[in-house]
């Protein structure tokens, strides 16, 4: 091994023995059993900016074993035997302020070592998907990129970095690119701002799972700690995922029977399923977290409704459905924007209408095709909710006819929209505007999905 | 790609799902080394050497109460055709350091350093087993203490069969490839390496077989050993 012994802290005989023979009584030294792991906790990086979504990144502690992981993406060229996949790369950084062993610069042998154990586990076992992250065949694809961090070692630094890179993937977003431009030939890649950032496909978690192994190889406990791994005899390192798969398996050093192969795997199977449901517990809390923070931030795409038919109401009806409007709390007005910032009302109204529909005898929709956005309605909808967001409202209701379709600015920072504004007629207080049409997309047909055959670019 | 083909049950080389590859072994074939061995798995050529034990070059990695062992695990340029990551020669080289570890006694030979060196001269796939397997008949011509002879091999499972032996178009495939390192007679497993995806009882099913693919080569790397013992006998005039 290429650590510096002379650095290192150096175990004491007695020290030594006292671990082994305890072992060899079935005890470990911070009193957990054989097949336990440490307390782990994983978190993930904040996001100081709201431009900031994008980033990957995790931290987990592992006992005293701390790791960071980060993931960043860029466009590159694919490999020339795969030109319709991505690439995922794993680095890893052993810092001295880890461990004193830990060289600074070049990577050790322990330290490229378990960069391939965490790479196969995840690559070769197809964990992420690569080829959604084609972009264009034999040109573009995304390559992602996974820096793991080695911030202190208090042992089993293989688990740690494992459950830390899989985190940082799952709550990873990528932006979106689209061929667009005027011939369909340009790539735009789109800014967080304007489209949400994609997720990684990630098909299954492969969680590494690593033995100790002491005495004649009959004895075998996981989750070492610093000072059990000074004292084994080798190590065994099993990567499998929940669905009883197994991805990766590293062992190489002291003999070990193949019965004990056998029954570490059924362990780690149990293993393995503990700590998947620990990191999706993780990440549900962090993504709820998230969507409170960022309004538009959705986790799941959610489906746009388009092909509505358009709602006519009457006088009457409109004021019903102001009245439930300004009855709602304001931040589930927000909480159903959609991106170009204009104001949607939300589904949660729907059960009001449908109050309302039995109330006054008037069967004027069902919530099933109802319309948010009928153009009748707009100049009602957009004053009303001008008036729950507290700005200035001045339109004299006469000046403003119903077929109009007014344009809202609802005090959001970001109001960019590339769609013409179609508002006319609005008054001067209004000076950023924004169409409302831009919610109406055109239906997305197959010609859209179709590559152009001219394949020039333009950057 | 049909790596089993269904009617006649014959892999893309013509051999069947669970037989061996044709191997050859010759030992001292590189005179000035204190130990040294040439070792073929089909076409997979690779020769290895070893020193007798020397002083310890980076005094800080020193061990007091073993000897430190090193390997150099490289592949001649002109062994492939494609181009290799240095980071997998490097896990290699520490794949068969500790495999080699495991088997030398090397508390009989404190502050003392142990090289051994692996050239790949032609790589048709299993290269770090047939790596292993030269390192072991090395250490024997060179006469070092052993625990055991330590023989590898791989085993795949393509076209859901499982295969013994996968040279290099079967190892392209990506599919699941467990190489295992055992020590013959105590039957105990020191190298064990999978990548890629496999269920729990297939992955015995495939451990096992290549636990018994190890058991063959150890055979044959015992007869060689005995024969060069008889040449040296032979030789000597015992």
């Amino acid at each position: 091994m290429e650590q510096r012994l002379a650095n290192t802290w150096q175990m004491t005989v007695n020290e030594r023995k006292f671990i082994e023979m305890a072992l060899a009584a079935d005890l470990r030294v911070d009193d957990r059993g054989p097949f336990d792991y440490r307390p782990c906790t994983i978190t993930f990086g904040r996001h100081f900016s709201f431009t900031n979504r994008v980033g990957g990144s995790s931290e987990v502690q592992l006992g005293e074993t701390r790791v960071m992981s980060y993931v960043t993406s860029q466009l590159v060229q694919p490999y020339r035997d795969r030109p319709n996949e991505g690439t995922l790369s794993i680095f890893t950084e052993f810092s001295p302020m880890a461990d004193p062993a830990f060289e600074a610069g070049r990577p050790g042998e322990f330290a490229i070592e378990l960069g391939r154990i965490v790479d196969r586990g995840l690559r070769e076992s197809g964990a992420v998907d690569m080829e959604s992250l084609c972009v264009v065949v034999g040109k573009l694809v995304w390559s992602i990129r996974v820096d793991l961090h080695i911030l202190d070692n208090g042992g089993n630094l293989i688990d740690a970095a494992n459950i830390a890179a899989l985190a940082s993937l799952l709550t990873f977003r990528r932006p979106e690119c689209t061929l667009g431009g005027d011939d369909n030939h340009e790539l735009i890649i789109h800014d967080i701002e304007d489209r949400e950032p994609l997720p990684l496909i990630i098909h299954h978690l492969p969680v590494a799972v690593t033995f100790a192994v002491f005495g004649e190889g009959n004895i075998m406990v996981i989750d070492p700690s610093y000072k059990e791994e000074s004292v084994m005899g080798g190590r065994m390192t099993i990567t499998m995922n929940s669905n009883g798969d197994i991805c990766a398996v590293q062992k190489a050093g002291i003999g070990i029977s193949s019965s004990v192969i056998i029954r570490c795997l059924e362990i780690c199977a149990v293993k393995a399923a503990e700590i998947t449901s620990k990191i999706n517990h993780a990440m549900e809390s962090f993504n709820d977290g998230r969507s409170i923070q960022y309004p538009n931030f959705h986790p799941v795409d959610v489906a746009i409704q388009d092909n509505l038919p358009d709602v006519i109401m009457d006088k009457k009806q409109i004021e019903n459905l102001i009245g439930h409007l300004a009855a709602l709390p304001l931040d589930a007005l927000d909480r159903n924007s959609n991106k170009s910032g204009a104001v949607v009302v939300g589904t949660n109204t729907r059960a009001k209408f449908e109050n309302n529909q039995a109330r006054d005898g008037v069967p004027f929709y069902s919530p099933s095709n109802w319309d948010p956005y009928p153009r009748k309605l707009c100049s009602r909808l957009a004053r009303s909710s001008l008036k729950l967001s507290g700005l200035p409202e001045d339109v004299e209701e006469d000046k403003v006819n119903t077929t109009q379709s007014v344009t809202v600015e609802c005090g959001l920072e970001h109001t960019k929209g590339a769609s013409s504004s179609r508002a006319l007629e609005t008054p001067s207080e209004y000076t950023t505007v924004e169409a409302t049409s831009q919610y109406i997309k055109a239906p997305k047909t197959l010609k859209d999905a179709v590559k152009i055959q001219n394949r020039k670019m333009r950057k | 790609m049909e790596y089993v083909d269904s009617l006649t049950g014959f892999r893309l080389d013509g051999r069947r799902p669970n037989d061996i590859r044709q191997i050859r072994a010759e030992i001292g074939v590189v005179a000035k080394a204190d130990g040294s061995a040439l070792f073929e798995m089909g076409n997979t050529k690779v020769i290895a050497a070893v020193y007798r034990p020397t002083e310890v070059q980076n005094k800080g990695q020193q061990i007091n109460n073993q000897a430190l062992v090193r390997c150099e695990y490289s592949m001649a340029n002109f062994s492939t055709r494609d181009l290799q990551e240095d980071q997998r020669g490097t896990e290699i080289s520490l794949v068969i350091c500790q495999t080699m570890e495991a088997c030398i006694l090397v508390h009989l030979m404190p502050c003392s350093q142990i090289d051994i060196f692996v050239q790949v001269l032609q790589a048709d796939g299993e290269t770090r087993s047939a790596c292993i397997n030269a390192a072991t008949l090395t250490l024997a011509d060179a006469c070092f203490p052993m625990r055991d002879i330590v023989t590898s091999c791989s085993a795949g499972y393509l076209s859901s069969t499982p295969l013994l032996h996968l040279n290099y178009v079967e190892d392209s495939a990506r599919g699941p490839d467990v190489t295992v390192g055992i020590l013959a007679k105590m039957d105990k497993v020191t190298l064990l390496q999978m990548g890629s995806k496999l269920p729990i009882d297939i992955f015995e099913n495939v451990m096992q077989l290549a636990i018994e693919g190890c058991k063959a080569i150890a055979q044959y790397i015992r007869e060689v050993l005995l024969e060069n013992t008889k040449l040296l006998e032979s030789r000597k005039g015992l």
